[in-house]
């Protein structure tokens, strides 16, 4: 059971708010991450369960450990990163992919696919799935990036535990998968491995959508549950970067309950299906600041 | 005391039945926010739905970076943790189920005790897991109160025995009393 992470919450939240920035400034300028514009509530969770993990009385130990063991940071990764993800997760986003987007995509000779925030690769291989299924898989570069390099490594694997096959199997379905998702894995113990054949096209790479610029020029961003982890202007500047590296008419997919609201760069996009946070990015900028 | 700004509350099995009848109960001119996370499986949009028939408070769901709203009935969507930032707004993440829970009413209660303090009153309802129980106990150490079903009046005893277990409670009644009780501490 994972640990509830809340012991040392609300005894001296004053205390707490010092040790977290002191952990975030070691992050900072001793390993060049940067959870400054995070999320405060979900941030610190993560920070004390690491603090839990690892059976230190306080966040400032973790600091120490932060700074003086090479071999602690990417724990530390680990712990921040949350790379929790599934196949075709929302099976409706997936439909629409197919039904809508993958159509349009189809008129172009080469297509250009940019995932950010990839985790262990779920969603790579939903994507590639699909674009076997339209005919479109030959045509198509996938950039599939996150900041954790464990989970990339575990991408390329492509190997899962084969618990969650019956829960993706049923997703692929109702995404309207035309075959059976058993044809592209196999099975083997207690685990199951991707057709590796669904990453010919796929280049995993580690980049950081904090410090790092645009990665590709894409007819589609798809940016699932990341963008909820950032406060409202890291939101906006990465949101920005995804316009950036769109072309006009191009596709941006965000996760189900991602608010856009209090986000100016979210004006250079237009609903193709709002309740499923599909976009497209506007033919002219209407909004250039906030890069 | 610094008046109540917001009401968290917490169930899990039996859930959407004892949410009927104490939001059915509470004063239409109840000031504060009323935040629920319940573990019920039905679609967000029946959840949401079945508890407006009922509330005397309009119904929402609770969307990321959204203020808390007095007077409403605010509810956390499936499959997505609902956290309370401090300035009193909601943030979301799927980080990982906390004991088979996603929404995890520990996490909402121990984000509530940072981002509201004194000003929450947190409310646990039957249930048949121990989610909820540590979060009451950060609640009641920031300042905030505490009100438990009584665990022989719950459909299932489990979440508040666990509740009154680690944390205690301020107050330790049956449903049909809980709303006036909440209606006196928040309109005085
Ligand atoms: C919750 S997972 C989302 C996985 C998948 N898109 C989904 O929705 O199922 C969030 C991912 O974002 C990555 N991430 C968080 N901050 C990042 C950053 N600054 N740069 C790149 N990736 C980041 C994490 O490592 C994690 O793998």
């Amino acid at each position: 059971m994972n640990p509830v992470a809340l012991n040392l919450s609300g005894i001296d939240p004053e205390l707490d708010d010092i040790e977290l920035n002191l952990f975030v400034s070691a992050m900072r300028q001793r390993h060049g991450y940067d959870f400054a514009q995070y999320a405060p509530a979900s941030l610190k969770r993560r920070v004390y369960q690491l603090v839990e993990q690892h059976r230190t009385s306080n966040i400032s130990t973790l600091t120490g450990r932060l700074l003086h063991d090479p071999t602690f940071l990417p724990q530390v990764l680990e712990g921040l990163s949350v790379p929790v993800s599934d196949m075709f997760r929302d099976p409706p986003v997936f439909r629409a992919l197919r039904e809508q987007v993958l159509p349009a995509l189809s008129v172009y000779p080469r297509i250009t696919i940019w995932q950010a925030g990839c985790a262990r690769g779920q969603e790579i291989y939903s994507l590639a799935i699909l674009l076997e299924e339209a005919g479109l898989y030959d045509r198509c570069q996938i950039y599939a990036t996150d900041f954790n390099d464990a989970a990339l490594r575990q991408a390329r694997e492509g190997i899962y535990p084969a618990r969650e096959a019956q829960a993706w199997s049923r997703n692929y379905q109702a995404a309207g998968g035309t075959c059976s998702l058993a044809d592209y894995y196999s099975a083997r113990y207690d685990f199951i491995k991707l057709d590796q054949r669904l990453r010919r096209n796929v280049v995993f790479a580690d980049h950081n959508l904090v410090t790092d610029a645009v990665f590709c020029e894409a007819q589609l961003v798809l940016c699932r549950n990341v963008l909820i982890y950032f406060s409202n202007p890291l939101q906006n500047r990465v949101l920005a970067m995804f316009r950036d590296s769109l072309l006009p008419g191009g596709f941006l997919c965000l996760g189900l309950r991602e608010n856009l609201a209090l986000a100016p760069a979210a004006r250079d996009f237009e609903a193709l299906d709002s309740s499923l946070r599909l976009f497209r990015r506007c033919p002219e900028p209407v909004h250039d600041e906030g890069g | 005391m610094k008046a109540v700004e917001t009401i968290v509350i917490g169930c899990s099995t039996g859930g959407p039945g004892a949410l009927a009848r104490l939001l059915g109960a509470l004063d239409h001119r109840l000031p504060a926010s009323v935040v629920v996370c319940s573990h019920a499986t039905s679609s967000p949009h029946t959840m949401c739905h079945l508890l407006a028939q009922h509330s005397t408070l309009p119904v929402i769901e609770a969307c990321e970076r959204e203020p808390l709203r007095g007077g409403m009935v605010q509810v956390a969507p499936p499959d997505y943790h609902l956290l309370i930032e401090r300035g009193r707004r909601f943030a979301l993440s799927v980080d990982e189920p906390v004991g088979f829970s996603r929404p995890s009413i520990d996490v909402l209660f121990g984000s509530a005790a940072e981002a509201c303090g004194e000003g929450l009153i947190a409310v646990i309802l039957t249930g048949a897991n121990a989610d909820g129980a540590a979060g009451l106990a950060c609640v009641r150490r920031a300042g905030g109160a505490a009100i438990v079903q009584q665990p022989d009046d719950a459909a299932a005893p489990a979440m508040p025995r666990a509740a009154l277990e680690l944390a205690g409670a301020d107050h330790c009644v049956a449903l049909d009393e809980m709303a006036s009780l909440i209606n006196r501490l928040c309109m005085t």
